[in-house]
């Protein structure tokens, strides 16, 4: 079993955000960066199954050298070694096609990945990967399970949940609860700054975007306290001040 | 040149939100100077899909064919190039969801197109094609530019307004449309759907009711649903109350699950978390209902109640049912 996991570098959930250089810049000042937790989740399931089958992980990262801390941890999760794309990607576009490219010089099984990344929130690249390699995506995978050369998949879908059989190999989204997220032991770290962690550059890709620029959204308002004995004004209220009722 | 949008069906009628997809490409294809094509997939009564034209969309492209019946996001991707090669179609917009991020996906890598997810409103088409959307699970926005020459839009809830009291167009007509099908993306079989159909889905809900750890056990759901229902209200709650078994997974609203996007969201003993706070900012009007003052979800309210939730729920059932 061969699984490549691709793993995004985040502000963590709780940070503040804001940017600098005339809004074109995420400010990274004081922001403590963390593996994207959908891909953390991708990346447990991955190790329990090379655990569980044997074979090897990798783990890719598509951007600049300030995610190896980030990568390092995903060696000592159990990842057995590392390709970081030395890029500052635009676009969802751009870093499926880092992925897609590294995964068509090696034959993996299974290529996993968070469901969306928490920065961009897009959740298109697993879809991008999938095409561009000619084979089929899914997402988001709650439950993994193979037999052989072919996977039991059970998806979330709108109201409910759907349980496919495919034949590998996969592209997949992941999100809890496929896997609990695993936090690395003294003998993962250790091993971790030995295991091999491959910087290549990326290959050029057309710009389907220009660079973007960024805003806050707009400061809220005053929330409008009611006394609890009057509560059922809310409800008025709703219906003729705010028109949602 | 036309826009060509995806509508998902639910049960044979078109999904709320994919209704506001098309008032937003009848709108891009007005300013654009095309016409708005709609590609509906799986079975559907014509009368039904004649509404897209009350959208705006000029006609309504109609696949039925019974491999499609079943939600593939790999073939309806294929169905929906071809139909935008058949229309000369440069513009393909997507409502939010699992699925439409995943047809989008694929269509944009056949299409060799720029794809932008979460877009949060109009395109400014004055000279290029720049559109903004949310980024940092709507805690900032971002704006860019799209260079490819086919472009697809994957439009969150509430991205254009739509007055349903003023629907002026006239009825689309229907044609079939007979696209070819890959074998290559049927090679999965389903095994099972399992599907709560009795329940409002929590993306489409206009009104949501949800409800944190101050809802003290699984026990005490009941003034809030029954606030919901005189509300016609989803149900929801956050994540501590999901983790802990006292609602089902799929009601779990925060960054880590569902994200919403409803008209009015109403919280009952949630003291508002980011995480939390990252599911529902897209919301318009916030109800924040806790007995602690100092909770961090007043801050993001725009109606607040300090108070037992148990006693103001019943409070509100009342009042709500007294409106009907």
């Amino acid at each position: 079993m061969k699984i490549l996991v691709c793993i995004t570098n985040v502000p963590d959930t709780t940070a503040k955000i804001s940017f600098t250089d005339n809004d074109t810049k995420l400010n990274k000042n004081g922001v403590q960066f963390i593996i994207g937790p959908y891909d953390d989740y991708a990346l447990a399931r991955g190790v329990e199954l090379k655990d569980q089958l044997g074979g090897t992980l990798t783990v890719l990262h598509v951007g600049e050298a300030d995610a190896e801390p980030q990568i390092r941890k995903a060696l000592a999760i159990g990842a057995d070694d590392a390709i970081r794309v030395n890029a500052d990607p635009q676009d969802s576009y751009f870093v499926a096609a880092q992925i897609a490219h590294i995964a068509s010089q090696n034959s993996y099984d299974l290529i996993l990945m968070g469901r969306e990344s928490i920065d961009y929130n897009s959740g298109v690249v697993h879809g991008l990967v999938g095409e561009m390699l000619g084979i089929p995506s899914y997402s988001p995978v709650m439950k993994l399970d193979l037999e052989g050369s072919s996977a039991t998949i059970t998806r979330e879908i709108d109201g409910g949940k759907e349980v496919l059989k495919a034949p590998l190999p996969l592209v997949l989204g992941c999100q809890e609860p496929i896997a609990e997220w695993k936090i690395p032991n003294m003998r993962g770290i250790m091993t971790a700054r030995t295991k091999p962690l491959n910087v290549v550059e990326p290959v050029s890709v057309d710009d389907m975007t220009a660079p973007q620029t960024y805003k806050l959204p707009a400061p809220k308002g005053a929330c409008r306290m009611i006394p609890a004995s009057e509560a059922e004004t809310l409800i008025k209220l709703l219906q003729t001040e705010a028109k949602v009722l | 040149m036309s826009v060509l949008i995806y509508v998902e069906l639910d049960n044979g009628s078109i999904k709320k939100t994919s209704l506001e997809a098309v008032a937003y490409g009848a709108k891009v294809a007005a300013q654009t100077g095309g016409q708005a094509v709609v590609l509906a997939l799986g079975k559907a009564e014509n009368t039904e899909l004649e509404k897209a034209g009350q959208y705006g969309a000029a006609k309504v492209l109609h696949a039925s064919e019974g491999r499609l019946e079943h939600e593939n996001s790999l073939a309806y991707a294929d169905v929906l190039v071809q139909a935008a090669g058949q229309e000369g179609s440069k513009i393909i917009i997507l409502s939010k969801s699992g699925l439409g991020d995943a047809m989008a996906a694929r269509a944009a890598a056949k299409l060799k197109a720029g794809i932008v997810s979460g877009v949060t409103a109009l395109p400014e088409t004055d000279g290029g094609f720049k559109v903004t959307r949310a980024i940092f699970t709507g805690k900032a926005f971002a704006t860019t530019e799209i260079k490819s020459d086919v472009k697809v839009l994957v439009i969150r809830k509430n991205a254009i307004e739509v007055d349903e009291a003023a629907l002026s167009g006239s009825p689309a007509a229907v044609e079939a449309f007979q696209p070819a099908l890959r074998d290559s993306d049927f090679t999965a079989s389903v095994v099972s759907v399992e599907k709560a159909d009795s329940e409002l889905s929590l993306t489409e809900a206009a009104i949501i009711v949800s409800g944190g750890r101050g809802m003290k056990g699984p026990d005490h759901w009941q003034p809030l649903l029954d606030l919901a229902k005189a509300l016609g209200a989803a149900t929801g709650c956050s994540k501590p109350v999901s983790d802990l078994d006292w609602r089902p997974h799929h009601e779990h609203i925060g960054q880590t699950g569902i994200k919403v996007a409803p008209n009015l969201y109403i919280a009952c003993g949630i003291s508002g978390a980011i995480q939390h706070l990252a599911g529902v900012n897209g919301s318009k009007c916030i109800v924040v209902i806790n007995k602690d003052p100092e909770a961090p979800f007043f801050k993001a309210a725009d109606y607040g109640i300090v108070g037992d939730v148990f006693e103001i729920l019943p409070k509100l059932t009342e009042a709500a049912k007294s409106l009907k």
